[in-house]
């Protein structure tokens, strides 16, 4: 790794030489993927959105250490939110409504028009995108609010037990009101549309997005959508590790006391970090349920949680160029062992020994496993030893015997 | 009479079955070196915990500065205007020696989410402010070459010069030491005296809590003496060293 | 809407199981300070090798009384459990006893991963069907019915308890095992060799959990390779409510949780009128785990965690 590093601070040519040569690469990628189809831009189209995901949990997990064992819970926050504002599903909620309150289904009707009735809201990426953002980060601090005074190994359990009543009301609340049609889910999202380009194409154009008279496959123009927001992302995160915040997240994570006593309010400071990450789950879940055109509640199980935390604490937790590899790796190898390992054991075996999907729970373990025993900051940790939090956290048992 | 800038009276503690600090008060006047002794165990550090707001007391009156405060939280506590160091040092150990200096000026400042993001005007100028502070706090204390090296990596004696130089930052009507010459050979303890001297010149009040009665004798302008959660003993450095009740709660008397 | 006493008895039946896993949460915070992520999925490998110990008797002795296959079955899930549970010691958890706290906890999210996936790998993805050892006959209790098999798991928790609390209080091993719990460095000095007590208590916290795995297949009649989470979690929240580290907790927490969580799923229609229906009954545990931590973290019986000075 030593050609490539990202230290703006000490190494600035260096560093935004790297950053040029990645951009490069990724802008070219597309292009040149799209030769072999277009399933390897599609794998990172999810890939980029895990790392949105990633950058979002490193703000929880790696700058203010803590162990939020639910974050998919944002995640299906923003997806069901563009689910039910951009899709034909308010119609059926109202549809539900009206056998409680048909005087409430009359004034909705009244204010969106008649058409509500029928086809739903369909509300503009433009204003979809902020209100996700916002109502996630309402959820982070809502679900962070009673973890405040938790220790490590308990919050994890309470955020993983958070994620998991999220999960249980996705799949249940379709019944009196319909909001999230229960575990069928809600189809026909409508795809992203930016200054009246349609990004899944217009109909009838075999999903071929056409700008000006230059024509991409849909899966590209998400891909620079989604590389956009990773950017974006990648920006917003380092700015905030470098500022006053940053510093009293890191403060919290190192020592709660310590930080508490040089007038830091912690509650506060805590609830936003959980707030901030939250609000990048929600962007990547509105973006996600728009690329995918549908969510059920499959999509957001403990599993997810867990893929995404380990994509922050093995790629190099608290270091955001570790996070971000992490989010490739983890994201894109269960498609190429898809793509690859399920071919060559045909060819070797005669048959599947092992499915893809198997063996990518299997290196997931494995990975999370042999990293914390043999290299518990990650495998691209921050060479500034001060942004790595794993010696931290053993002030916890100081805790204990101090307040 | 210079005024009291420090009026706590009739704290009041309890642990479980253990009173940990009965009706113990303090005065402090401004501009004073003023230092709390007792054996181990008499309740020093758990009357710092109670004024910085790591404890509640069940009863007691707070006042800084003439106007009363609450000791309910230690963030709180900071903001109001009394900072502290604590018997273990408590550094953030990973962060460089400036930067946890800067986090000192977290109370101070006011950036937040949008100035990180953004970084406009205000904000660098207050980010660059701060740094600046901090680089002048650290040389303040003594240990301004070692602004760049991780914190847990200094020696003991200027790990606690950096806690008192964060303490610092947060602009403190009054400084509270929890011990800060533990472990302190006889050249560092003179050069901490020095600091000591040279930051009450600078017109903040120190509370100290120290072992070393020779250095709290030469230091101290007023001293009050704990044992077992009470005030046995309270008054200038001389009165105290002639006082029966204190001779015989550290060379054990009665016991 | 079944009765009041159903419900209880509804309770005490699922409670026994959630006492018998919380009892492993329990003694391994005791004396590691550690929540072993992966102790529900020994659960499911408890239940997985009944299962397939049954197929095997079917196979080979055909014709044995129900009762007593199943008492083979948990026979011979239990010393697998408790080499799997060692084994995880061993290889996953001892080198990080020092750790920083994220480390463990991430080891044993890795470590749960792979249980599930080797038992994917050796006994499949989809859903297995438990055989009905015992009778199908109600049994009557005060007017609620309960099975023939509910009515062994409760005697067989009952037992499980009984023996624990004897194996702690009387044996030399319970008494090494509470002093590591109070303060391994004294019990150090003392002589008690801290790792073999560790091992101690993951093997036996695997024995109760194999227990309560295969009698879960039998009272459920269906296992799955990812069986062991939501239970597992429940446990723990049972351990937590309890008070951690107490076994007597961890009984306690157990019973209480199962009760709470049939008359929650009961009465939730009537509670929210009509709004959440019983399929929320999973929320119950977590409920309980977020409101102990928020307004009693000591639990039950009050935390009775090392010192670690």
């Amino acid at each position: 790794m030593a050609l490539l590093t990202f230290d703006t601070a000490h190494k600035p040519r260096q560093a935004y030489t790297s950053m040029a040569v990645l951009l490069a690469v990724m802008l070219v990628f597309p292009f040149v993927a799209a030769q072999f189809g277009n399933s390897w831009v599609r794998i990172l189209d999810m890939a980029l959105l895990y790392i949105m995901l990633a950058l979002g949990l490193n703000i929880v997990v790696g700058f203010a250490g803590l162990l939020d064992l639910g974050y998919i819970a944002f995640f299906a926050v923003g997806a069901y939110l563009t689910g039910l504002f951009a899709s034909p599903q308010f119609a059926a909620l109202l549809e539900s409504v009206v056998n409680y309150h048909p005087e409430l289904q009359d004034a909705i009707v009244r204010t969106f028009g008649e058409d509500v009735r029928t086809n739903g809201i369909h509300l503009s990426v433009w204003a979809i995108v902020p209100l996700a953002a916002l109502v996630a980060a309402l959820f982070g601090a809502l679900l962070g609010a009673p973890t405040l005074k938790l220790r490590g190994d308990y919050l994890a359990i309470v955020t993983l037990g958070f994620g998991e009543i999220i999960r249980i009301f996705m799949n249940n609340l379709n019944d009196p009101i319909n909001f999230t049609n229960g575990p069928q889910g809600i189809n026909l999202i409508d795809p992203i549309r930016i200054f009246g380009v349609s990004l899944a194409g217009e109909a009838g154009s075999r999903a071929t997005v056409y700008i000006g008279g230059f024509g991409m496959p849909s899966v590209n123009a998400y891909y620079f959508l989604f590389l956009l927001l990773c950017m974006v992302s990648i920006f917003v995160t380092s700015r905030l590790q470098h500022s006053r915040l940053g510093r009293a997240w890191v403060a919290i994570r190192e020592d709660e006391i310590a930080a508490k006593a040089m007038g830091i309010n912690t509650r506060n400071v805590k609830l936003l970090a959980f707030s901030m990450g939250a609000s990048f789950g929600g962007v990547a879940g509105a973006m996600f349920a728009a690329f995918q055109g549908f969510v059920s509640p499959e999509s957001f199980a403990l599993t997810e949680s867990i893929a995404v935390l380990a994509m922050v604490v093995l790629g190099g937790i608290g270091h955001i160029p570790g996070v971000v590899m992490g989010g490739v790796l983890l994201a894109a190898l269960p498609e190429v062992l898809r793509h690859v390992v399920e071919p060559a054991q045909q060819a070797l075996f005669g048959k599947v020994v092992i499915e893809a999907e198997v063996l990518r729970q299997l290196l997931y373990g494995l990975a999370m496993v042999l990293i914390m025993l043999n290299r518990p900051a990650g495998l691209w940790p921050s060479p500034r030893k001060e942004d790595r939090p794993a010696a931290a956290l053993a002030k916890d048992e100081k805790e204990e015997s101090e307040a | 009479m210079s005024e009291i800038i420090l009026n706590i009276a009739g704290v009041n503690k309890r642990f479980g079955g253990l009173q940990a600090l009965t009706d113990v008060g303090v005065k402090i006047a401004k501009g004073q070196i003023y230092g709390l002794i007792g054996p181990n165990g008499a309740g020093k550090t758990t009357f710092f915990n109670v004024i910085t707001g790591l404890y509640q007391p069940d009863t007691g009156t707070f006042e800084l500065d003439g106007k009363p405060y609450s000791p309910s939280a230690p963030h709180a506590v900071a903001k109001a205007g009394i900072a502290r160091t604590f018997q273990n040092i408590r550094l953030f150990g990973e962060m460089s020696a400036l930067e946890n200096v800067m986090v000192g000026r977290h109370v101070r400042t006011r950036q937040g989410v949008f100035g990180a993001i953004f970084r406009h005007k205000a904000a660098r100028q207050e980010e660059a402010a701060i740094r600046a502070r901090a680089q002048e706090l650290l040389d303040f204390v003594g240990i301004g070459q070692y602004a760049e090296r991780t914190a847990r990596f200094l020696s003991y004696g200027d790990q606690r010069r950096l806690e008192i130089a964060r303490a610092l930052a947060t602009e403190p009507k009054l400084l509270a030491l929890d011990e800060p010459a533990a472990g302190m050979n006889a050249t560092e303890k003179v050069a901490l005296r020095e600091l000591l001297v040279k930051i009450q010149r600078a017109g903040i009040t120190i509370l100290l809590i120290e072992h070393d009665v020779k250095l709290m004798m030469g230091l101290c302008d007023r001293i009050s003496v704990l044992e077992y959660g009470k005030l046995i003993a309270e008054g200038l450095p001389a009165e105290i060293q002639k006082n029966q009740a204190v001779i015989d709660a550290y060379l054990g008397g009665a016991h | 809407m079944e009765t009041f006493v159903q419900q209880i008895l509804n309770g005490l039946v699922l409670g026994s199981m959630y006492a018998l896993v919380a009892l492993g949460y329990t003694m391994v915070y005791g004396v590691l300070n550690l929540i072993n992520f992966a102790h529900g999925d020994v659960l499911m490998i408890g239940a997985m090798v009944g299962l397939s110990i049954l197929k095997l008797l079917d196979g080979a002795f055909p014709g044995l009384p129900g009762g007593v296959q199943l008492a083979i079955a948990i026979i011979g899930a239990i010393p697998v459990t408790m080499i799997v549970n060692v084994l995880i010691e061993r290889i996953a958890y001892r080198r990080l006893r020092n750790a920083p706290r994220l480390a463990p906890l991430i080891t044993a999210i890795g470590v749960s991963i792979l249980l599930q996936t080797f038992a994917m790998m050796i006994w499949g993805r989809s859903p297995l069907p438990f055989p009905q050892l015992l009778s199908s006959d109600p049994v009557m209790i005060g007017g609620a019915v309960i099975s023939h098999t509910q009515v062994l798991l409760l005697v067989l928790a009952a037992a499980a308890m009984v023996g624990l609390v004897f194996l702690v209080e009387k044996t030399r091993m319970g008494r090494a095992m509470r002093a590591v719990a109070e303060n391994p460095r004294v019990a150090g000095l003392m002589g008690v060799d801290s790792n073999r007590v560790i091992v101690a208590t993951f093997a036996i916290g695997a024995a109760l959990a194999a227990v309560a795995g295969v009698m879960w297949g039998a009272n459920y009649a269906s296992i799955q390779f990812a069986m062991g989470t939501v239970p597992g979690m429940k446990a723990f929240s049972a351990a937590v409510l309890g008070g951690i580290g107490n076994i007597y907790g961890a009984m306690i927490g157990g019973i209480v949780l199962g009760i709470i969580e049939s008359l929650g799923a009961g009465y939730i229609g009537d509670l929210t009128g009509g709004f959440l229906g019983s399929h929320y009954q999973d929320i119950f545990a977590f409920i309980v785990l977020i409101l102990v931590l928020t307004v009693r973290p000591s639990g039950i019986m009050g935390e009775r965690v090392a010192d670690r000075a």
